[in-house]
C-alpha cells in the first residue's frame, strides 16, 4: 500500500482536484442566486454537482481498488456492455432536450456514451497491444476502425454528433502506433481543400491546386525522388473533384443551420452590418460568450460580480459555455490558467504513457491524452469562437454527473495502470 | 515524430487559445461598453422642452408636469394594501390586477402602475413612497396647450417608433420625438440634449455609486423657447371664419416673409394630441378620410390658380415689352384662337380693355392676347415657353419656396419638356398651351405660393422666403429667410399691375368687399375641380379663391384665401380676406355684415354631395343666393375654354 501512494502519479491528481475544483466554482456562481441555497441544496445545479463530486471520489476510491489487471483482461466484457447499453437507448432511453441520451433511473439520469469512451479506449488498446495485430496490416486496420466507429455510430443517431466526432480522437493513438501517416496526410488535405473551398470557391481552389502542383513537377524535376506526371494529374482530379463535391454538399446537403454556422465561423459574410446580424442572432451563444469572456478584462469581475453570468445572457452557461464564466469573473488571469492547467494534464498524461513498459498501458494512456485534448480544444475553442458551434462538454468542468465520473473513470484507470508499471515485466 | 506529434498540436493548440483571449480580453474592449453591461444602469436626465411664443409674445405651447407610479414586480416586498390604495385612490382590486398585469409584462422591468396623478396627489404621496419597495413615481413632461388654435402650425409630439429609432441613435424607446409642425422642424432646438449618468450596482441590484466616477456621465441641454411669426389672435380668427368650409387662409408680411396665419379647415385642438386620450382621438382625426383634419391644406393642396394669375402674365408681357399699360384688346365675348377653338369671356361684344380693364374685370381674352404675344416673340413656341417659364419661376412658383415646416408640395410650372411630352418635340403652339394665359391647364400652385405670389406684387418685386419662426432663445434664425430675393420682372412693371388689382376693389369684382379706411388691392379667382365617384371623373362646385394685400401704400399683410367648392372668389375667399386684413389692420371688424355672412354660412351640405349617392347640382348657390352673383364675375373656367381638350 505503502509502495502503491508513492507510485502513484500525485501530480496529476493535483491537476485533476484543481480542475475539478475550478469547475465546481463556476457551476456555483452561475447558478448563484441572491435567496440563499444550501451547498448541498439538491434543487440546484450547483448542490447536484457536489455530490458528483463526491460519488467520484467514491469511484476513484474503488477504480484504484481494483486489480490492474482487471481492466486488461475483462475490456472486451466493459465494452460490449457499453454497446449494449447505447443500443438499449434505441428501445428505453430518455428524450432529454431533443436527444436520446440517457437512461433515466429512479430519480437520476445516466448518459452512457460518457463512459462509451474510456470503454472503447480499453477495447482499443487491448486490441492494438496484441502481438499479433499489426497496424499496417489492412485487416488488423479494418478491425481497430470498427471497434472505433461502432459506438460512434450508435451515438450519432441520438442525435449527439458532438460526442461522436470525439473518437476521432483515436487516430492520434493509432497513428502513434503505427499508422500509415498517408491517412494522416489526406485528412489534413480534405480539410485544407474543405476550408478553402469554402472561403474562395472551387474555380480558385482548382486554379491554385494546379499551380501548386505545376511548380512542384518543375522543382522536382531534376532531382532523383521526382513526381510521375500520371500521379500529379491523379492528385489534381481529386482535389478539383472534392472541392465540387464539398460546395455541392455545402450547397444541397447541409442545412441552413449548418450553413450559418460555417458562415459565422470562416466569416464568409462580408458585409459587416449583415455579419453582426448573424451574430446577434444565429451566432447568438458565441457572441454573448465572447462579449462574456471580454468583459472580463485582465483580472476579471470577481467571484459572483459576473454581470453577464448574473444576468443570465450565455445560454447553457454551467454546461458546454461554463469557460465564459470563468473569462468573465477571473479575467485573462483565471482563463489562462484553466487553458495552462488543461494543457498541463494533457501533456502530463503523455508524458505518462510514453514511459509504460506494458504496450496496453501505453496505447490507454494514450488514448486518454487524445480524448482529453479533442474535448478542450473543441469546447474552449467553440467558446472563445474560433470554431463553430459543436456541443460537447469541458471535461471536469462541465455540469453533469454521467460527464464527471466518465472523465473521472477514464482518467484514473489510467493512473492506476500507471502506478502499477513497475510490476509489470 | 510519431511520439511527438500530438504533444506537438496540444501546445500549438494552447498558444493559439492563449492569443485569443489575449486579443478577447486585453485587446478588444468592445465588450466593456457600459450601456451593455447590466451591472450599469444609465439614467437620463431629460431637459424641458423649450416653450413657443405668438408674434406679440403671447404663449402658445408649454409644458405639465405629469407624475406615473411605476412598479418592478420582482422587487416589490409585502406593503400595507389598503393605506397604499387610499393614496392612490384605487380599490385593493385594482390594485391586485393592475399588479397582476404588470407582472404578466415582465417581473424585471418597470411598467406604469398609476398613470398622470395631478399635482396634489404627488405631493401627499411622494413623502411616503419610501415605504413601498418596488414602486416609484416617474416625472414625466407633457405638452400643454395654452391656445387651441394653430394644431397644423404647432404639430404635436408622440412616442419614437421603431424607424425613428433606426434613423436616429439619439432617442431611446419611450421618448418623445416631434412629430410635425414647428415641433419637427425645431425638434432639436425645443428638445434640447438629455444627460446621463451612469449607476453602478451590485450582485443583489443595489446602487453602489456612479459608474468610474462619472467620467462618462453628461449634463442635459436645456431646450430652447422659439417665437413664431403667427399672430395667434389672427390665426383664431381665421379658423373661426372657416368654421363649416374647408380650405385654407395665407397670411404673409410682404415686407419681412413672416408668415402671420396658417390657417387650414377643418383643424383641431391641439390639446387633443396630449395625454390619456391621445391615442384615441389621434386615430379618430386619422381615419377622417373625408374633412381630413391633419392635411394641411395650406401647404400641400394643389390648385389651378386661376385668375390671380393673371397678374403674373400681365407682368411678363411688360417685362418683355411685348405690351404696355396702354396697349388695348378688343374682346367680343371671347378669343379664338384656332380653328373652332374659342375662350369665352364675359365682356361684352366689342369691349375695349386696356391693361387696367384688363385686370379689375378679369377678362380672358386680354390675358389670351397678352400670353400669345409673349410666347410668339420668340422665333419658336419652346423658347417663348421657356422664357415664359423662367420668370414664372422666379415668383416662386413650381418649388418648395424653402419655408420652415416640414411639409409641402412644388406646385408645377409647365415648360417645353412639358409640352413635348404631350404632343411631341415642334408639334404645339402658343396655342395649344393658352390655359396658361388664365392659371389653368397645367399650372398648379399651393395656398403658401399664392399669398407669397401677392407678397411679391406687394412689394413691387422682391420677397422673402416665407418662414414661421421669429426668434430663437440665444441663436439666430436661418440667414436664407432675412435675404431679400428678387424676381425677374423690374420694379416700375407693377404699378400698373398693382393698380389693376386696387381697382379690382373700386370697379370691379370685389367693389362690394370695400374695407373703410383700407386701400386694398386683390384679384378674385375660381377654379374647377374634380373628383372620383366609382371610377368616374366628376366634376364639383368650383372652389372659391382670392388673393390681396393691404394697404397698397405701405403693404402690411398679404394674404391668400380659398375655400373649397365656394363657387366664385367674392363670395367666400373674397369676404374671409376682406376681414382678415381688417382684423389686422385695425384690430377690429368693421364689415359686420360680411362677418355674420361669412359666420352663419355653411358648405356642409355642398360637401355632402358627392357622398349621397346621386346625382346632384354644382355652382349652383341655391343656399345663399340672398347675395347677387356680381356680373363681372369671371365666368368659371369649365364653360370658358371651348377647346377639344378640355370635356376629356
Amino acid at each position: 500500500m505503502n509502495n502503491f501512494i508513492k507510485s502513484i502519479d500525485w501530480f496529476s491528481i493535483l491537476l485533476y482536484a484543481c480542475l475539478v475544483f475550478i469547475g465546481w466554482i463556476n457551476i456555483y456562481s452561475t447558478t448563484y442566486s441572491s435567496d440563499h441555497q444550501g451547498l448541498m441544496n439538491l434543487d440546484t445545479f450547483h448542490g447536484k454537482q457536489l455530490m458528483f463530486i463526491i460519488v467520484s471520489f467514491l469511484t476513484i476510491i474503488i477504480t484504484l481498488a481494483i486489480e490492474t489487471k482487471f481492466y486488461e483482461r475483462f475490456s472486451s466484457v466493459i465494452y460490449l456492455a457499453t454497446i449494449l447499453s447505447l443500443a438499449g437507448l434505441f428501445l428505453f432511453g430518455k428524450n432529454i432536450n431533443g436527444a436520446t441520451s440517457w437512461y433515466a433511473i429512479g430519480g437520476m439520469t445516466l448518459q452512457p456514451s460518457e463512459f462509451a469512451k474510456a470503454a472503447t479506449a480499453l477495447a482499443l488498446a487491448n486490441f492494438v497491444s496484441d502481438i499479433q495485430t499489426d497496424l499496417n496490416n489492412f485487416k488488423d486496420l479494418l478491425k481497430a476502425f470498427a471497434i472505433i466507429c461502432l459506438p460512434a455510430l450508435l451515438i450519432i443517431p441520438q442525435p449527439d454528433p458532438g460526442s461522436a466526432l470525439v473518437y476521432l480522437a483515436f487516430f492520434f493513438v493509432l497513428y502513434r502506433e503505427g499508422l500509415s501517416a498517408n491517412y494522416l496526410l489526406v485528412g489534413v488535405f480534405g480539410a485544407i481543400v474543405f476550408i478553402s473551398t469554402l472561403l474562395i470557391g472551387t474555380l480558385w481552389v482548382s486554379l491554385i491546386t494546379i499551380v501548386i502542383l505545376i511548380l512542384w513537377y518543375f522543382i522536382t524535376k531534376r532531382r532523383k525522388r521526382k513526381i510521375s506526371v500520371f500521379r500529379l494529374v491523379t492528385i489534381t482530379i481529386v482535389t478539383i473533384a472534392v472541392s465540387y463535391s464539398v460546395s455541392f454538399i455545402y450547397d444541397h446537403v447541409f442545412e441552413q443551420r449548418h450553413r450559418d454556422r460555417f458562415s459565422l465561423w470562416l466569416r464568409l459574410e462580408h458585409n459587416p452590418a449583415e455579419l453582426d446580424h448573424i451574430r446577434k442572432t444565429i451566432g447568438y451563444n458565441t457572441y454573448q460568450s465572447e462579449s462574456a469572456i471580454g468583459s472580463g478584462g485582465f483580472s476579471g469581475k470577481g467571484f459572483l460580480e459576473g454581470t453577464r453570468t448574473k444576468g443570465n445572457f450565455v445560454p447553457e452557461q454551467h454546461t458546454d459555455y461554463i469557460f465564459s464564466t470563468v473569462g468573465e469573473e477571473w479575467g485573462f488571469m483565471g482563463s489562462g490558467l484553466v487553458v495552462l492547467l488543461f494543457a498541463a494534464l494533457v501533456l502530463r498524461v503523455i508524458f505518462l504513457a510514453e514511459r509504460q513498459k506494458s504496450s496496453f498501458s501505453r496505447i490507454y494512456g494514450y488514448s486518454v491524452a487524445s480524448i482529453l485534448f479533442f474535448h478542450f480544444a473543441i469546447n474552449i475553442g467553440m467558446v472563445i469562437g474560433l470554431l463553430p458551434t459543436i456541443g460537447i462538454p469541458l471535461p471536469f468542468f462541465s455540469y453533469g454527473g454521467s460527464g464527471l465520473l466518465g472523465f473521472t473513470m477514464l482518467l484514473f484507470i489510467f493512473l492506476k495502470l500507471d502506478a502499477n508499471r513497475i510490476n509489470e515485466w | 515524430m510519431r511520439k511527438l506529434l500530438l504533444a506537438f498540436i496540444i501546445i500549438l493548440t494552447t498558444f493559439v487559445y492563449l492569443g485569443r483571449l489575449t486579443y478577447l480580453q486585453l485587446i478588444d474592449n468592445s465588450s466593456q461598453n457600459p450601456l451593455d453591461d447590466t451591472a450599469i444602469k444609465a439614467v437620463y436626465d431629460y431637459p424641458e422642452r423649450g416653450h413657443i411664443y405668438d408674434r406679440n409674445g403671447k404663449l402658445l405651447v408649454d409644458n405639465q408636469p405629469s407624475y406615473d407610479v411605476m412598479v418592478i414586480p420582482r422587487e416589490v416586498k409585502p406593503l400595507d394594501t389598503l393605506e397604499f390604495c387610499t393614496l392612490l385612490n384605487i380599490t385593493t382590486e385594482d390594485f391586485d390586477k393592475k399588479f397582476r398585469k404588470a407582472n404578466n409584462y415582465s417581473p424585471r422591468l418597470p411598467s406604469v402602475f398609476v398613470q398622470q396623478l395631478s399635482k396634489k396627489e404627488y405631493a401627499v404621496l411622494q413623502e411616503k413612497m419610501r415605504k413601498y419597495e418596488g414602486f416609484y413615481i416617474q416625472k414625466r413632461s407633457l405638452r400643454h396647450y395654452i391656445t387651441h388654435v394653430g394644431a397644423n402650425v404647432l404639430g404635436y409630439i408622440s412616442e419614437v417608433n421603431e424607424r425613428d429609432l433606426k434613423n436616429n441613435t439619439y432617442y431611446q424607446s419611450g421618448e418623445l420625438i416631434g412629430r410635425q409642425g414647428v415641433e419637427k422642424q425645431y425638434e432639436e432646438t425645443l428638445r434640447g440634449r438629455k444627460g446621463v449618468k451612469f449607476i453602478q450596482k451590485d450582485r443583489f441590484n443595489r446602487v453602489i455609486g456612479s459608474y468610474k466616477g462619472g467620467i462618462y456621465d453628461t449634463l442635459p441641454v436645456p431646450g430652447k423657447d422659439i417665437q413664431l411669426t403667427l399672430d395667434i389672435d389672427l390665426q383664431a380668427y381665421g379658423e373661426k371664419l372657416m368654421q363649416n368650409k374647408r380650405g385654407g387662409i395665407v397670411a404673409i408680411e410682404p415686407s419681412t416673409g413672416q408668415i402671420l396665419t396658417l390657417v387650414t379647415a377643418p383643424s383641431y385642438d391641439p390639446a387633443l394630441l396630449v395625454g390619456r386620450e391621445r391615442s384615441k382621438n389621434y386615430t379618430q382625426l386619422y381615419y377622417d378620410s373625408i374633412a381630413k383634419p391633419l392635411y394641411d391644406r395650406g401647404l400641400i393642396a394643389m390648385y389651378p390658380p386661376g385668375s390671380p394669375f393673371k397678374a403674373v402674365n400681365a407682368l411678363i408681357g411688360l417685362q418683355e415689352g411685348v405690351i404696355d399699360e396702354n396697349s388695348t384688346v378688343v374682346c367680343n365675348g371671347g378669343y379664338h384662337y384656332g380653328r373652332g377653338a374659342f375662350m369665352r369671356c364675359h365682356c361684352s361684344y366689342g369691349s375695349i380693355n386696356d391693361m387696367n380693364r384688363g385686370i379689375y374685370r378679369s377678362c380672358n381674352t386680354y390675358f389670351a392676347s397678352t400670353y400669345r404675344k409673349i410666347i410668339e416673340k420668340y422665333p419658336s413656341a419652346e423658347e417663348g415657353l421657356n422664357a415664359w417659364n423662367e420668370h414664372v419661376k422666379s415668383f416662386g412658383l413650381g418649388d418648395f419656396l424653402g419655408y420652415d415646416l416640414p411639409i409641402g408640395k412644388a406646385g408645377r410650372v409647365p415648360s417645353a419638356t412639358t409640352y413635348n411630352s404631350i404632343y411631341g418635340e415642334n408639334r404645339w403652339f402658343a396655342t395649344n398651351t393658352i390655359s396658361n394665359s388664365i392659371g389653368q391647364g397645367e399650372i398648379l400652385t399651393t395656398p403658401i405660393q399664392l399669398a407669397n405670389l401677392t407678397a411679391i406684387i406687394a412689394n413691387r418685386g422682391s420677397y422673402y422666403t416665407p418662414h414661421i419662426i421669429k426668434k430663437i432663445e440665444n441663436d439666430t434664425i436661418a440667414h436664407d429667410f432675412i435675404i431679400e430675393k428678387h424676381t425677374s420682372i423690374d420694379p416700375e412693371n407693377f404699378e400698373p399691375v398693382v393698380q389693376g388689382m386696387h381697382d379690382v376693389y373700386e370697379k370691379g369684382t370685389a367693389r362690394f368687399l370695400k374695407i373703410p379706411g383700407i386701400e386694398i388691392a386683390g384679384k378674385t379667382g375660381t377654379a374647377e375641380n374634380f373628383t372620383r365617384i366609382e371610377g368616374k371623373r366628376v366634376q364639383l362646385t368650383d372652389h372659391s379663391i382670392f388673393v390681396a394685400f393691404a394697404p397698397v401704400d405701405n403693404p402690411k399683410i398679404a394674404i391668400a384665401v380659398f375655400v373649397e367648392n365656394g363657387y366664385w372668389g367674392s363670395r367666400w375667399a373674397g369676404r374671409i380676406s376682406g376681414l382678415m386684413i381688417d382684423k389686422y389692420i385695425n384690430g377690429t371688424v368693421s364689415r359686420t355684415d360680411l362677418e355674420a355672412y361669412v359666420l352663419q354660412g355653411s358648405l356642409i351640405d355642398e360637401y355632402e354631395k358627392p357622398l349621397g349617392g346621386e346625382s346632384f347640382y354644382i355652382n349652383d348657390g341655391k343656399t345663399y343666393n340672398e347675395w347677387p352673383k356680381p356680373k363681372e364675375e369671371e365666368i368659371p373656367q369649365s364653360k370658358a375654354i371651348n377647346t377639344p381638350t378640355t370635356d376629356e
